[in-house]
């Protein structure tokens, strides 16, 4: 990054998730940093950041994925991740997936130059949002990674609150994990639907009509139960929910 | 001892528990007062985290130095007129303990609370062996006339209500009539136990440090019976983990102030005990013998592993299962071996091997709620995720029972996702079928069944980020 903090190109990973289901949610994330001035660089041989291996034991697999990822971003640019939870793998498990590897040295450099999406927006360019959408009322969710590995809590909520028309509404069980985790979502299929179950009726009991998030992992999981269990609700990621209110639909 | 045959069913166990209304609402209704408690305890950041800083130092410390403190506690406890007695295996923890009560004739033996107990089973050995152990903790005392373990830690009874206990005293305490005045209740139980009290032969207690400095073993307490078990009859015997040493005495202090505050969010317990000697010549009161039990159990095997013997500093306080999403929901019963929730899913499988346990460090999201809050600053969702790769590394030395999570089906599929994400072609080609084929892979399918139980079939979409970033002209590089 430049000394004087704002970068002029940045690179961006998708994620998996959003590669294959939310692409979306993706390109509004690469939207949100060109209109910014920034030019984006989207390479094409980026796949996983290795978590879903790393989760379930398999280090060397995860390693061999996430070498890969140090090969798909060569530059000294940032690597704005519109997801907590791959953000926290990179940032912090990068390093120590890669302890006594012969690219130990590039792993903590890479892991250095990655940003979680809001993190990004809001630290390094101080974005200025202008609301264009009409009145919504809106709670947010955090990914327990990006709450507590990426360190991403304030700044969703900082950008949330910068649309003049947007009321966020605090979900008292916010904090609460939403029962994805992953593989545990399948390997433990009961403790997770007993947990989608709660996070879904305490984001029904806020009375918001949209719950935005970081994380498409969450995501798939409440809505989904949500939608299952016929709830008014809907889910959206927060990249997203701030370009159309910035465009005004 | 029925410990070597158990084998830990967390799925089985937590469809019962999850199906029991009752259950998680007594579970939901305790951890939220917990965590409020606690919240209000540590409302200063600054304080919280200059503090757990130096509680996490104090333990790493002591583990760091273990053998040698272990050394020095023995010598000066020796010179206060305690006796220590070393017990690799819960075999020997109970052997050592039978066999100082024998020796002094004891057979009524009144207990104050303590987890490491619970761990060697104690008192279904000196049951067996013409020995009766009551407990005088209130929690450990309704969870034992009700035949239970402890479902917490801190709080072994919590899992019941008052309705509950409210019928198991009617039931149990002889002339008990129904009532649910929680005054009452607990009335009775201290009736019935001052008599315990009294014609006690033996008390036996646990430790929360021993002081390795002054040979001091600290205890805290919120009811006094502790201070009773411990002092009241004439001989007093400890038992605890050789984990629990620490290396001075002003090491105690911090951890006094994090451990009750994390637990019950009490500034300090009622009571604190700090126990130097037996009875001493000219003295009016307190035991004649005082002996402590260090237990191994398999902790040097954790202390081994530079990476896991962050287990070792744990203090006990259940901060962790107090704030997991898992353990509120399921209860303690559900992880059948004695250590519940967060630090017993990286305890249990190490102390009783991965062969025995391998599901309780797969039976969490990784949240890492608990790690937030833990007073000694154990990374246990890392240590999860490291129990989780002794389980599948072939013949892995350093956890028992490594590598029994080995399977055919498990190396295939995580070689075949590997093959795909790490091959920006072969993912390109995989994605693209996805986005057309994909939502054609019905609902019943191994995995998606799980998902869709509760869930809509996530949709693939038509077009990858991969995709559309090529078509909108975004760089490649």
């Amino acid at each position: 990054m430049p000394a004087s903090g704002r970068p002029h190109t940045v690179y961006f990973f998708g994620t998996c998730l959003i590669d294959m289901f939310y692409p979306e949610a993706g390109l509004a994330g690469m939207e949100l940093l060109k209109r910014e001035g920034l030019k984006v660089v989207f390479p094409q041989k980026q796949t996983c950041c290795g978590q879903p291996a790393r989760n379930n034991g398999h280090q060397d697999e995860a390693r061999a994925v996430a070498r890969l990822q140090l090969d798909a971003f060569p530059g000294d640019w940032p690597i704005v991740v519109p997801s907590g939870s791959c953000a926290g793998m990179m940032k912090v498990h990068y390093p120590e997936l890669f302890e006594n590897d012969p690219d130990h040295a590039r792993a903590v450099a890479f892991s250095e130059r990655v940003f979680e999406l809001t993190e990004f927006l809001v630290d390094v360019l101080g974005v200025r949002l202008v609301d264009r959408g009409r009145p919504v009322t809106v709670t947010w969710h955090p990914s327990c990674h990006s709450q507590r590995e990426a360190g991403v809590v304030e700044q969703p909520k900082a950008l949330l609150r910068q649309l003049a028309n947007v009321t966020l509404v605090e979900n008292p069980r916010e904090k609460e994990c939403c029962g994805f985790g992953g593989t545990f979502s399948v390997k433990q299929p009961e403790i997770s639907a007993a947990m989608v179950a709660d996070k879904v009726a305490s984001i029904e009991a806020t009375g918001a009509s949209q719950v935005v998030s970081g994380d498409c992992g969450c995501l798939m999981n409440i809505t989904g139960a949500a939608a299952k269990s016929r709830k008014a609700f809907t889910g959206t990621h927060i990249a997203e929910f701030l370009l159309e209110r910035c465009h005004g639909r | 001892m029925a410990a070597e045959a158990r084998v830990s069913d967390f799925g089985g166990k937590a469809h019962v528990a999850l199906n029991d209304p009752k259950l998680r609402a007594n579970f939901r209704r305790a951890m939220d007062g917990l965590m409020a408690k606690r919240a209000a305890q540590f409302d200063d950041p600054a304080e919280w985290t200059a503090l757990r800083a130096r509680g996490a130092a104090i333990r790493a410390r002591a583990l760091a130095r273990l053998p040698d403190l272990l050394e020095r506690l023995e010598a000066n406890l020796t010179r206060n007129g305690i006796t220590v007695h070393w017990a690799e295996t819960p075999a020997e923890a109970n052997a050592a303990v039978l066999g100082i009560l024998r020796q002094a004739g004891a057979k009524r033996v009144i207990k104050g609370k303590s987890m490491v107990t619970e761990e060697i089973h104690l008192n279904a050995h000196l049951e067996a062996n013409g020995i009766t152990a009551v407990e005088s903790d209130l929690g450990e005392y309704i969870i034992q006339l009700a035949g239970q373990a402890p479902s917490h830690i801190v709080m072994p009874c919590i899992h019941m209500n008052k309705v509950e206990i409210a019928e198991l005293f009617a039931d149990k305490i002889e002339g008990q009539t129904y009532t649910e005045d929680v005054d009452e209740l607990c009335a009775a139980a201290r009736k019935a136990l001052r008599d315990r009290f009294a014609d006690a032969d033996a008390g036996i207690s646990g430790v929360n440090f021993a002081v390795a400095e002054t040979g001091t073993l600290v205890l805290i307490e919120n009811e006094g019976n502790g201070r009773l078990s411990t002092t009241l009859p004439p001989l007093h015997i400890a038992v605890t983990g050789i984990e629990k040493v620490v290396e001075r005495l002003d090491d105690v202090a911090p951890l006094l102030s994090l451990l009750p505050r994390s637990a019950t969010g009490q500034i300090i317990t009622t009571y604190v005990n700090m126990i130097s000697s037996p009875r001493k010549a000219g003295e009016k009161d307190g035991p004649r013998q005082v002996h402590l039990v260090l237990l191994d159990n398999g902790r040097s095997r954790v202390y081994a592993d530079v990476q896991l013997a962050d287990t070792l500093r744990c203090i006990r306080c259940a901060a962790c299962m107090n704030h997991c999403p898992v353990y509120t929901r399921v209860g303690g019963h559900t992880y059948t071996f004695t250590y519940p929730g967060p630090i017993g899913k990286i305890l249990t499988p190490q102390l009783e091997g991965l062969d025995c346990a391998g599901d309780q460090p797969h039976a969490s999201s990784l949240c890492g709620a608990c790690a937030e809050v833990c007073p000694v600053q154990i990374p246990i969702p890392d240590l999860l995720a490291r129990l989780r790769t002794e389980a599948v590394r072939p013949a892995s030395p350093a956890v028992r029972g490594g590598g029994s999570g080995r399977s055919l089906a498990d190396t295939l599929g995580w070689a075949g996702w590997t093959a795909m994400y790490s091959s920006p072609r072969l993912y390109g080609l995989s994605s693209r079928m996805m986005g057309l084929f994909g939502n054609l892979i019905p609902a019943w399918m191994p995995m998606l069944k799980q998902w869709t139980r509760v869930r809509t079939k996530p949709r693939f979409a038509g077009k990858s980020l991969h995709q559309i970033a090529r078509e909108r002209g975004f760089s490649n590089d």
